[in-house]
């Protein structure tokens, strides 16, 4: 049987998969990304191999992915981090033909293919608006931990507008609503769909599908869940608990990937 | 008989006292801060103290800047763009086009013959481009920000800034010093990065001859150099230049109040 492995280095998070033919999954994990990339991946690596009580021998391929892929000393290839979650999203949610992957540094929408290839993309990462990096500002200035933010945000009770896009703007205005009065709650909520609609007008330009599925880091804030069905008018799939397919789908559709690339490979030989 | 011009900016609150000869005798600079009703009150306050004036010394108060509505105890409020023309083409008579780069927005306005708006472009979407780029710049580098833009000025090996997004720019700027590059390199780069930005913005409206520099960043050598170079002219730029706003919102008051006594 055939172990792969799927490395997921993105900006904030590194994930790892191993998965065997069967597509089981024999062990993954979730680590913070730090400043040194390549130790980054090596540690998460090992740390994985040790809880599947696999040797480094016993995998046969690895794909590396994400904004850190090319960083991976010991991978066998890189894919992009567009064709790795199209691929994990389809493992996790079979009927999702639209995706939104709100990252740490990059927001990017696409349309897939019922046999997980990508018909179309577009791609934020000129500016920190409708990225994670909006959300990590915004806890900083109203100084609530950043996995406290979605659930206090579901408590609104007038929820009040932040109009400015830019992440670093967006702070006057915060600290305007501060001064005036106004609850943490309601603020909150304003911020969940400030970015909730700048990362909409992404996914309009693919286009959006009768399944609509969200990944990446963003996945984890129950707050920006709701308010995307909010804005949308439609439920998304998502993982906010539960399985973590929105966080797992980069290295689930890498360590896919390579299921599918292994065997081809030794028929050439 | 004497005026006031109230600008109340994102980041600071000015405020200016003039005469009826449009001779300015107090001015005020103050951090806008999160109360901008007191802001708007402690800049007028100030000026007042400064001119050695009572106010009910003045005759008419104009309210300008971002938080013009603020300035409660104002006869009028009126925008800050038409105010930072009138101003320039007060101090400097030969301005033919402003550009404003404050706390959190940056406007180029060409002006006409009498001090009068004819066309205005304006970022205040984005902070790149914007005083708050340069804030950013000096935290993450650890310079105090007065001293960046002398400091850019030693740059020997500038960098080139790649990244837009004052967020992203971090990161860019943490691997430039992981690389060893100089302070003084990337602090050059920034400028440059932020000069780019204006006369963009300037060129959207068509860059003319004579160009006065207005707003909290005239008080950045670097800055003034950067944008000379890029445009390759002398700016029109002085110790008024960051009360242009309040300087133009006193001239309105004069015109104004001058009306009323006739």
């Amino acid at each position: 049987m055939i172990i792969t492995a799927g490395i997921d280095v993105g900006a904030f998070t590194t994930k790892v998969i191993i998965l065997d033919g069967d597509e089981k999954i024999r062990a993954k994990t979730l680590a913070r990304t730090g400043g040194d990339l390549a130790r980054a991946s090596e540690e998460v690596y090992t740390q994985t191999l040790e809880q599947a009580g696999l040797g480094r021998k016993q995998v046969d391929y690895i794909v590396s992915t994400g904004f850190g892929r090319y960083l991976v000393p010991f991978r066998d290839i890189q894919v992009t981090d567009i064709t790795s979650h199209a691929r994990g999203i389809l493992h996790y949610f079979p009927h999702t033909r639209s995706v939104l992957d709100i990252g740490a540094q990059s927001t990017r929408a696409f349309k897939i293919e019922p046999n997980g290839r990508v018909k179309t993309f577009r791609l934020n990462d000129k500016c920190a608006a409708g990225a994670g990096a909006f959300l990590v500002r915004v806890a900083h200035y109203l100084e609530v931990p950043l996995e406290e933010m979605g659930p206090l945000s579901l408590q609104y009770q007038e929820p009040q507008t932040i109009s400015s896009v830019c992440a670093v703007l967006a702070e006057t205005e915060i600290i305007n609503h501060i001064s005036a009065g106004v609850r943490l709650e309601d603020i909150l909520k304003g911020a969940m769909t400030a970015i909730a609609d700048q990362s909409i007008v992404l996914l309009r330009r693919v286009g959006v599908e009768q399944e609509v599925a969200l990944s990446g880091g963003a996945s984890k804030n129950i707050g920006v869940v709701k308010a995307l069905e909010e804005r949308l008018g439609q439920r998304i799939n998502c993982s906010s608990n539960g399985n973590e397919g929105s966080l797992f789908a980069g290295a689930m559709g890498a360590a896919i990937l390579g299921q599918i690339r292994l065997p081809k490979l030794h028929k050439k030989l | 008989m004497y005026i006031a011009g109230v600008d109340v900016g994102s980041t600071q609150s000015k405020g200016l006292i003039m005469d009826d000869e449009r001779r300015i005798l107090g001015r005020s600079l103050l951090d806008t801060g999160a109360n901008v009703v007191k802001a708007a009150e402690r800049a007028f306050a100030l000026a007042l103290e400064d001119a050695r004036l009572d106010p009910g010394d003045i005759a008419y108060i104009v309210g300008t800047g971002y938080g013009r509505y603020k300035v409660t105890f104002g006869h009028a409020q009126i925008s800050e763009i038409s105010c930072h023309a009138r101003g320039a083409k007060l101090i400097f008579p030969d301005t033919r086009m402003v550009l404003d780069i404050g706390g959190q927005d940056s406007k180029a306005i060409k002006v006409g013959a009498e001090g009068e708006v004819l066309d205005f472009s304006m970022n205040d979407k984005c902070a790149a481009g914007t005083g708050r780029f340069l804030v950013m710049a000096a935290s993450y580098l650890d310079v105090p920000l007065e001293k960046i833009g002398e400091l850019s000025l030693q740059a020997k090996k500038p960098v080139n800034i790649t990244t837009t997004c004052t967020v992203f720019v971090e990161s860019e700027i943490m691997s430039h010093l992981a690389r060893g590059k100089k302070a003084e390199d990337i602090l050059r780069g920034m400028h440059s990065a932020i000069a780019s930005r204006s006369i963009s913005l300037m060129s959207r409206v068509g860059i003319e001859e004579k160009v006065t520099f207005t707003g909290g960043v005239t008080k950045n050598i670097g800055m003034v150099r950067a944008l000379e170079e890029g445009l390759e002219m002398t700016l029109n730029v002085g110790s008024e230049s960051h009360y242009m706003g309040a300087i133009g919102a006193a001239l309105f008051a004069l015109e104004r109040a001058t009306v009323l006594v006739v």
